[in-house]
C-alpha cells in the first residue's frame, strides 16, 4: 500500500516538476527584453557571454565579489548538492554508468558538506541582522527541507542502512511501469517524501533561481548596442508610420 | 523640514546596524494634475487604483523579461544587502536592495503566484493597500537606479529595473513624482530640462564665445542650429548655464576648435538627459530620445557626440539605437533606423562620448596640452554609476573606466585613485541620481553621499586631493550641493573637460 502511495506521489511530483519548470522557462523565453541592460563591463560577443554565464553558474562570481562567507557556504552547498544528485543516478540506471560509480564515494561524503553548507546558510539567516530582516518563513522552511533530506540520507548511508537494492528496484520499476515494493523503512519514507515535496515546490518558488539565472538580461546580454540594433516586437510596432 | 546634517563617517568598512523606519515619510512631492496630464498620465490617484496597479504590473511582467525573472529569482541571500549607498547612509532596512525589491515582490507573489495566493504569510506576500502604494512612492524614490546591487547579485537582479517598474505603476494610477514628470514635460514642450528657449540658448552660446575670446584671445565658436555641421553635440542642458558644468562645455568647444571639427548644438533638441528612463516609461523614454533623431536628420550631421552626463550616456549608448536608430547594424528592411544610419558616418561609433572623441584626438596627436596649467589640482576621479555599470566607451569592456582617466593624465600631472572598492564597477552613486536631484529630497541626498564622501575624505587627508573630476551633470550638481555638509569646498568638483579646457593649447597646431 505504501509503495503504491509513493509511486503515485513520485509520478505526480515528476509531472509537476517537469511541466511546471518547462512552463516557467517558456514564459521567460516568450517575454521580450526590450532594452539592452547588461551590467557593464560586459562581454561584447556571445562567446564572452557564455563564459560570463559559466563563471556565474559554476563559480558564483558575483557572489564572490559580494561576500566571502555567503559565497563559501553557498558554493559548498550547491557543489555538494550537485555531487549528491549525480551520485543518486545509480538508483535510476542499470548497469550503473562508470563515472557515476566513480563519484559514488565522493557523493556520499558530499552529503556531509551539503549539510554543513545548509547549516552555514541558515546560521546567516538567523544571526545576521540584515538577512534575518529579509527572511520569510518559506526561506527557513526551504532550508529545513534540505536539512531533513540531507539528514535522512546520511542516516541511511552511515548509521542504519536501508535495502538500497530494493530501493533501486522500486525506482527502476517506476521508470519502466513495473511496480516493485519499497522497503518498509521510516527514514526512507521521510527522505523520499521530502524529495518529492522539493520537486513539487521547485517551479513555484524561489528555487526558480536555477533556471532564472540563464534568462537574466543583466548577465546574458552582449554589450553591443551601438553595433547591432536591438528591438522588441512590441516596441517595433511604435515605429510604423514614423 | 528639520535641519539636515551629514551622518558621521564610518570606520570603514563596518556595515551599519538597522534602523527600521528611519526614512519613513511621504516621499518627494507628488506631481499635480497639469504635470501628470501633460505626459498622458491620470491627473490624480484614480478611484480604481488597486485594479489598475495590478493590471499594469501584469502588463509590465509580460513586456519586460527583466522584471519577470527578477521577481522570481531572488533567494534572499543578502549579497546586495549592504551595497546600497542609501542604505549605508540612512540605515533604513527598506533601503537594502533586496528589501526594496520585496516591496514589489510581496505584491507579485500575492497576485501572480500560486503559493502567494494560497499562503501569503508563508512566502511574505501581502495585499496591495493604500499604505503599500505610499510606501512605494517613498522608497522607490530612495533608489537612484545606480545598479550597484546588480554587480553583486548572483542572478544579476537589478533593483533599478524594479524601481522603474514601481514608478511606472505609480504614474499609471496618477501618483507621479513632481520633479521628474515636470522636467519631462519641459523637454516635450521646449526641448530641454531647464525650459531654456532657443533665443536664450543662442544668447548663452554667444556669451561663451566672448568669454573664451577674452580669456584666450582666440575665436572659439559655439554654434547653434548649423545645417551641414559634421558633429551634433547633445549635452545636458545644465552645461549651458550651471557651475561647474559650463566649464566643461567650454572644454568641448575648445576641443572641437583645436581639431578643426565643425559642430553644432540644436535649439530644438538641446538636452542629453532623458528622465523617461528614471520613470521607467518606454513611451516617454522614446519620445524624449526622438527629438535627437529629428535634429540629426534635420541638420544632416554625420556624427552625434554626447557631453558629460551619466544616465544620458547610458541612454545614448545602450538605448538610442533601439529607440531612435542612432547607431549601426539595423536590418536592411528596417526603414525607420536605416533612414538615419545611412546618413551617419560609420567610421566612428554612433553615438560617441565626448571623452571618446577627445581621447581619440589625443591619441592621433591632434591636441597638445600645457599640463602645468592644472598643477594646482590634485585630482581624483569619481566613476559615475550609469557610465560605469550601464554603458561603455571605446572598443573593449571597461573602456569607460580607462578613457576618462587617460584624458586626465594627459592634461594634468597629479592624479590619484580613491579606494578601489568604491571605483570602477563598484563605484558609489553620488547620491542624487535617478531622478532624485530635487530639494525636497535633500536629506536623502546628503545621507546617500556618505560612502563617496568618506573615501574622498581619505584621499583628501592622505594625498591632498583638492579636485573631484566627474563626467556627469547630476554628479556635478549633487556634489556641489552636498559637499559643504561634509566640510568640503563646493568648488572641488568639476568636469573632466574643465581640466581639458584649462590645459589645451589653442594656437599651437
Amino acid at each position: 500500500m505504501t509503495s503504491i502511495l509513493f509511486a503515485i506521489l513520485f509520478y505526480f511530483a515528476t509531472l509537476m516538476f517537469v511541466v511546471g519548470t518547462f512552463y516557467r522557462i517558456s514564459v521567460y523565453t516568450r517575454t521580450p527584453a526590450p532594452l539592452k541592460i547588461p551590467t557593464t563591463p560586459a562581454p561584447i560577443d556571445t562567446g564572452g557571454v557564455v563564459l560570463r554565464m559559466m563563471r556565474e553558474v559554476v563559480l558564483f562570481e558575483s557572489l564572490f565579489k559580494a561576500n566571502l562567507w555567503t559565497w563559501a557556504v553557498g558554493w559548498l552547498f550547491h557543489a555538494s548538492l550537485a555531487l549528491v544528485l549525480l551520485r543518486h543516478l545509480r538508483y535510476f540506471t542499470e548497469p550503473v554508468w562508470a563515472w557515476v560509480a566513480f563519484i559514488q564515494p565522493f557523493g556520499t561524503y558530499a552529503g556531509i558538506t551539503m549539510l554543513l553548507g545548509v547549516a552555514g546558510l541558515w546560521a546567516r539567516r538567523i544571526f545576521v541582522e540584515r538577512i534575518r530582516y529579509i527572511s520569510t518563513p518559506s526561506d527557513h522552511l526551504m532550508l529545513a527541507l534540505f536539512m531533513v533530506i540531507a539528514f535522512s540520507g546520511l542516516f541511511m548511508s552511515f548509521i542504519e542502512h536501508t535495502d538500497v537494492v530494493a530501493v533501486k528496484g522500486f525506482m527502476l520499476g517506476l521508470m519502466y511501469f513495473d511496480m516493485q515494493k519499497l522497503p518498509a523503512n521510516f527514514v526512507l519514507y521521510v527522505h523520499l517524501f521530502m524529495v518529492a515535496a522539493l520537486m513539487m515546490i521547485f517551479p513555484i518558488s524561489k528555487l526558480l533561481h536555477a533556471p532564472g539565472v540563464f534568462f537574466s538580461p543583466s548577465r546574458n546580454q552582449a554589450d553591443n548596442p551601438r553595433e547591432k540594433r536591438h528591438i522588441s516586437s512590441w516596441a517595433k510596432q511604435m515605429e510604423s508610420g514614423k | 523640514m528639520s535641519e539636515i546634517t551629514a551622518p558621521a563617517y564610518r570606520v570603514i568598512p563596518i556595515i551599519p546596524a538597522l534602523k527600521p523606519g528611519a526614512m519613513e515619510g511621504p516621499g518627494p512631492y507628488v506631481a499635480n494634475e497639469k504635470i501628470q496630464e501633460g505626459l498622458g498620465f491620470p491627473g490624480k490617484l484614480v478611484d480604481d487604483w488597486h485594479d489598475k496597479a495590478i493590471s499594469k504590473m501584469g502588463e509590465l511582467l509580460g513586456k519586460y523579461r527583466s522584471l519577470k525573472v527578477f521577481m522570481d529569482a531572488c533567494v534572499h541571500c543578502g549579497a546586495c544587502s549592504d551595497k546600497c549607498h542609501y542604505f549605508i547612509g540612512t540605515q533604513d532596512p527598506k533601503n537594502m536592495p533586496v528589501a526594496r525589491q520585496d516591496l514589489m515582490r510581496s505584491i507579485y507573489r500575492r497576485y501572480f503566484t500560486l503559493p502567494g495566493k494560497l499562503f501569503p504569510k508563508l512566502v511574505g506576500a501581502r495585499d496591495l493597500t493604500r499604505e503599500v502604494l505610499d510606501e512605494w512612492h517613498n522608497y522607490y524614490h530612495q533608489c537612484s537606479e545606480c545598479r550597484r546591487c546588480s554587480v553583486f547579485c548572483p542572478y544579476g537582479i537589478d533593483t533599478a529595473e524594479v524601481t522603474m517598474a514601481g514608478r511606472e505603476i505609480l504614474d499609471s494610477v496618477g501618483y507621479g513624482q513632481k520633479y521628474d514628470n515636470e522636467i519631462i514635460g519641459k523637454v516635450h514642450k521646449i526641448g530641454n530640462n531647464l525650459g531654456l528657449p532657443g533665443p536664450a540658448l543662442i544668447d548663452t552660446m554667444e556669451g561663451l564665445e566672448e568669454d573664451v575670446k577674452e580669456d584666450t584671445g582666440i575665436d572659439v565658436r559655439f554654434p547653434v542650429d548649423v545645417k551641414g555641421a559634421e558633429v551634433l553635440l547633445i549635452t545636458p542642458s545644465a552645461d549651458f548655464f550651471a557651475e561647474p558644468h559650463i566649464d566643461s562645455l567650454i572644454g568641448y568647444g575648445k576641443v572641437f576648435h583645436a581639431t578643426g571639427t565643425s559642430w553644432t548644438i540644436s535649439s530644438m533638441s538641446s538636452e542629453a538627459a532623458n528622465f523617461g528612463m528614471f520613470i521607467g516609461n518606454y513611451e516617454q523614454l522614446r519620445k524624449v530620445a526622438l527629438r535627437i533623431r529629428e535634429a540629426a536628420l534635420e541638420l544632416g550631421v554625420k556624427r552625434i557626440v554626447v557631453g558629460e552626463c551619466g544616465h544620458a550616456w547610458r541612454v545614448a549608448y545602450s538605448f538610442w539605437n533601439t529607440l531612435t536608430g542612432v547607431g549601426d547594424g539595423a536590418d536592411q528592411d528596417d526603414q525607420f533606423a536605416m533612414m538615419l544610419q545611412r546618413q551617419l558616418d560609420h567610421r566612428y561609433k554612433q553615438p560617441t562620448h565626448i571623452c571618446e572623441f577627445t581621447w581619440d584626438m589625443i591619441e592621433r596627436g591632434a591636441l597638445s596640452f600645457d599640463k602645468e596649467a592644472n598643477d594646482k589640482h590634485i585630482i581624483t576621479f569619481h566613476d559615475s554609476c550609469n557610465v560605469a555599470r550601464g554603458s561603455r566607451m571605446g572598443g573593449y569592456p571597461g573602456g569607460q573606466f580607462d578613457i576618462p582617466r587617460n584624458i586626465i593624465k594627459a592634461v594634468a600631472n597629479h592624479f590619484v585613485e580613491m579606494d578601489p572598492s568604491t571605483t570602477h564597477e563598484k563605484t558609489f552613486c553620488c547620491g542624487g541620481g535617478g531622478g532624485l536631484l530635487t530639494d525636497d529630497l535633500m536629506d536623502l541626498r546628503v545621507k546617500g553621499a556618505l560612502p563617496r564622501m568618506e573615501v574622498l575624505k581619505q584621499v583628501a587627508d592622505e594625498q591632498g586631493v583638492n579636485f573631484l573630476a566627474v563626467i556627469c551633470a547630476i554628479c556635478k550638481t549633487q556634489f556641489s550641493k552636498v559637499m559643504p555638509y561634509y566640510g568640503f569646498d563646493r568648488k572641488m568638483v568639476g568636469g573632466v573637460h574643465q581640466l581639458v579646457s584649462n590645459a589645451i593649447k589653442l594656437g599651437a597646431k
